[in-house]
């Protein structure tokens, strides 16, 4: 009954996403304020449906209704109540239907505390926002009915993949979701701005915070994914250029280089076109990632890609949004009144050339992912493209934008002058050349006895040495630019400490986080350079009793045993291990079989110093009671996930910046729609 | 260049690149080319999985009558999905062989038991060592093997009943798909 509830809701829902999405358009074009003020109700009816829709799929999840076929697929009666309503979004059907519901809550959202924007601008996102709704409702209701009955029901359902039974795979898809959804926002007024006429700072001001909210819940999405699979899949890798992972990725790149161009628009009133372009194409890249790659549309994973209607429809709906999108920028962005051309050396220079080089790198990740399902799709030839490619194409890109991430924060908008500041890039460079020799003369891991992420990674040898001294110096440039800039603006050393610290408090907010983002991203890019390069693994067959050094750990397998969970057996190994001949801890990695599926998966055991984990990884039974064992030390990678929490607490502090606030404009106290995370651009109160 | 043309430049890209996925879109046959298609079966041999009927070895897929290999698993939801399209094929007379994959015998006894058995022949492969001589996968996995003991088609994923009408009856049947 509560099922056929939900989908009686979901078939309302398409109703009025269809009237949100025509009777505002209609009347922001005849400029008549009453049809224009249907779109902010129509938003909140529209949450209001789906949200009720979704909370009745989870009752039947929670319930283990097994009556309903996703249900009875994706779930079972022996799993831990937290992964029975995980299983509501870990199967096609639920994650489609929690998708809209993002849609919806971030329409929900601007419509709430959209009051100060124009209401042409805001009637016609809004009525773009519905469109999209009434496109993947009508997908939903078509071709991935969460809602389908199965008679007779099945005893007992088919599980969750044990791999993905983990609390961050619980919490990764919905936060790469509110991410991707979130760049809907930018889409809507993107495409507001364009059916409008007019792009100007106050746009870019109103666009800001959403972008800001996406990014912030992108980066977070993508980090936990990457975590998840370091210590999930038990290979000690963090990052593998995967199509599903890249698809999260391109999104991230584009968002981030519409972060900073919605600046140059902001400031000085330019860049407008190529600013619209990536609003679109931020979106456009998470819906090709969402449903393209993760739906299996193109690549052939046996759960998703059984039905081609659903490949079919979905090609249908990226062709009407985003060739549509592209279509109305063709005709109407070369009307758009540009800003004057500007001098090469200044701050927005500096972003535009950010601009060019995150987007080359999208492209050249975009290529990568595509090439080889295009290739297949036009000669039937199957290749795979992996890190090689990446480093010889994307990593190298990554060098000129740190170097210009350095230099961009000192300059000065429109006209800056370069002989200002050659002392301080003097001294950051000289500082940067300390760094690249000191790493050059640290050794290498000396005993790396098999597989190596560096040699695979395609660094030979003898450029291992000088890669990881050029990484590290180009962190430290980042951390002296960020920090050079942010010490000229608050006169640090020059003034008295009271005198700089009354600068920093009336410094605005967004300037700090500006600041702490970009020395986030050099914390990152330390930990992604040393995770990379001085990783140092050793696979041995270990009888109980005997014992390994692997530098400055001694590790020693005490036993193994056998543990039950609650739907799985392990067969645990337990391990002494002493750092340098300190106190002794375990470590006991595991083997687990699930009960329904027979999938076998790893637990790794991971100890952390902080600055280096210790990563045991138990084998396959090699006979006689021995096992094979996998140590890996890996320095530097806590840093890299230490790096991208510090370049999200920036991003929150720019979000949390009063003029983001003025920007997105809010009604003082008023709750959020949902009670959702999306709810912070808009009242962010501190 | 003309501004306007460089305005046009990414709706022509998108333009071509939706083009390419139209022509790429899964067409579920030729999703995953089996490396096998046109060749020979494997040499394989696997111990019977119920009492009382035949396991499946290479020799019983050559008997000059087309036949169907399924590949299947107690703990696969697809398989699932597919089992009442397989009970179809039995009623319309198809000859189908079936190998038990990665599977406890005892589960796949009661998969069989509770879902009905459409297969002629059994086999149990218990550590995928046939499986891997196949190209499998995953399960559900079907191959398509003429009456000489090659194999014709491969489908990965369950059958459709869109797939059965298209391409493996008119194999069965002896023309092209």
């Amino acid at each position: 009954m509560v099922a056929e509830l939900g989908h009686y809701a979901l078939v309302l829902a398409l109703l009025v996403s269809l009237v949100q999405s025509s009777v505002p358009l209609v009347g922001a074009a005849r400029g008549d304020a009453g049809m224009m003020a249907v779109a902010g109700p129509a938003a909140q009816a529209l949450l209001a449906l789906l949200a009720f829709s979704f909370l009745a799929l989870m009752h039947a999840f929670v319930n283990s209704d097994f009556s309903v076929l996703a249900v009875a697929l994706h779930s079972h009666s022996a799993k831990p109540l937290i992964y029975k309503i995980a299983g509501t979004w870990g199967n096609h059907e639920g994650s489609m239907l929690l998708w809209v519901l993002i849609l919806a809550l971030f329409g929900g959202l601007v419509a709430r505390y959209g009051a100060n924007l124009p209401p042409s601008l805001k009637s016609r996102a809004l009525a773009v926002q519905g469109m999209l709704a009434a496109g993947f409702l009508l997908f939903i209701l078509f071709t991935s009915n969460p809602f389908a009955r199965v008679l007779p029901p099945p005893p007992d359902g088919n599980g969750l993949n044990p791999l993905l039974q983990d609390p961050a795979l619980a919490i990764h898809p919905p936060m790469l979701y509110v991410g991707y959804v979130g760049l809907s926002i930018c889409f809507s007024f993107a495409i507001a701005a364009l059916l409008e006429g007019r792009v100007d700072p106050a746009w870019a001001r109103w666009v800001r915070p959403w972008t800001l909210t996406a990014w912030l819940f992108l980066t977070g999405g993508i980090a936990l994914g990457s975590w998840w699979a370091y210590y999930e899949l038990g290979w000690g890798g963090w990052w593998y250029w995967d199509p599903v992972e890249n698809a999260s990725f391109m999104p991230w790149l584009v968002a981030t280089a519409l972060l900073h161009s919605a600046i140059v628009v902001e400031k000085r009133d330019t860049l407008k076109g190529w600013t619209i372009l990536l609003a679109i194409l931020a979106f456009a890249l998470s819906l090709i990632g969402t449903f393209l790659v993760r739906s299996g549309v193109l690549t052939s994973v046996h759960a998703f890609a059984v039905d081609p209607a659903r490949g079919v429809f979905i090609l249908a709906l990226l062709v009407v949004s985003i060739g549509g999108a592209l279509a109305l920028y063709a005709w109407r962005v070369p009307d758009l009144k540009g800003g004057g051309l500007f001098a090469p050396i200044s701050r927005e220079g500096g972003l535009v050339l950010n601009n060019l080089l995150l987007a080359t790198a999208t492209a050249t990740v975009f290529i990568g992912t595509l090439y080889p399902l295009l290739l297949d799709a036009v000669t039937g030839q199957s290749v795979s493209v992996g890190p090689p490619y990446y480093n010889a194409t994307f990593v190298p890109l990554m060098v000129p934008l740190l170097i210009v991430m350095g230099v961009g924060p000192l300059l000065a908008w429109k006209r800056a002058d370069l002989r200002g500041i050659t002392g301080r890039l003097l001294t950051a460079g000289a500082a940067t050349l300390v760094v690249a020799v000191w790493v050059g003369s640290l050794p290498l891991n000396r005993h790396a006895e098999a597989y190596d992420l560096a040699t695979l990674a395609g660094f030979a040898g003898t450029l291992r040495l000088p890669a990881a001294a050029l990484g590290m110096a180009l962190a430290a440039w980042l951390v002296l630019g960020a920090l050079g800039e942010w010490a000229r603006r608050v006169g640090l050393f020059r003034l008295r400490p009271d005198e700089s610290w009354q600068r920093a408090r009336g410094l605005p907010l967004a300037a700090h986080g500006m600041t702490v983002a970009h020395l986030g991203v050099a914390i990152a890019v330390a930990g992604f350079v040393g995770a990379g390069l001085w990783k140092h693994e050793v696979g041995r067959v270990l009888k109980p009793g005997e014992s390994l050094t692997v530098e400055r750990w001694q590790i020693v397998l005490a036993k193994l045993e056998d543990e039950t969970g609650p739907n799985y057996k392990a067969r645990r190994a337990v391990f002494v291990v002493t750092e340098d001949g300190g106190a002794p801890f375990l470590m006991a990695p595991e083997k687990r079989i699930y009960d329904t599926q027979g999938q076998p998966t790893t637990e790794a055991a991971i100890r952390t110093t902080g600055l280096t984990n210790l990563y045991l990884v138990l084998g396959d039974e090699a006979g006689g009671g021995a096992w094979a064992v996998r140590v890996l030390v890996e320095p530097m990678v806590p840093v890299m996930y230490y790096g991208i929490m510090v370049m999200m607490a920036g991003g929150l502090m720019s979000l949390l910046d009063r003029r983001s606030r003025v920007g997105a404009p809010r009604r003082a106290r008023a709750a959020p729609v949902a009670g959702g995370p999306a709810a912070a651009p808009a009242h962010g109160d501190d | 260049m003309n501004r306007r043309l460089l305005f046009l430049l990414p709706v022509l890209v998108f333009a071509g690149l939706a083009g390419a996925f139209w022509v790429g879109r899964p067409r579920d046959p030729r999703r995953v080319p089996s490396a096998l298609i046109d060749k020979p079966v494997p040499s394989f041999a696997l111990a019977p999985l119920i009492d009382g009927k035949p396991g499946l070895a290479t020799a019983d897929l050559a008997t000059g009558k087309p036949a169907l290999v399924n590949f299947f698993a107690s703990w696969c939801g697809p398989c699932r999905v597919e089992h009442p399209i397989l009970m179809r094929l039995q009623r319309d007379g198809v000859a189908l062989q079936g190998i038990a994959w990665k599977d406890a015998p005892d589960d796949a006894r009661k998969f069989l038991r509770d879902l009905g058995d459409p297969f002629q022949r059994v086999g149990i492969d218990r550590d995928n060592r046939a499986g891997i001589d196949w190209g499998v996968y995953g399960v559900p996995e079907t191959y398509v093997v003429d009456g000489k003991g090659v194999i014709r088609f491969r489908h990965a994923g369950p059958l459709t009943p869109e797939i059965v009408r298209d391409v493996v009856m008119p194999l069965l049947a002896g023309g092209k798909p």
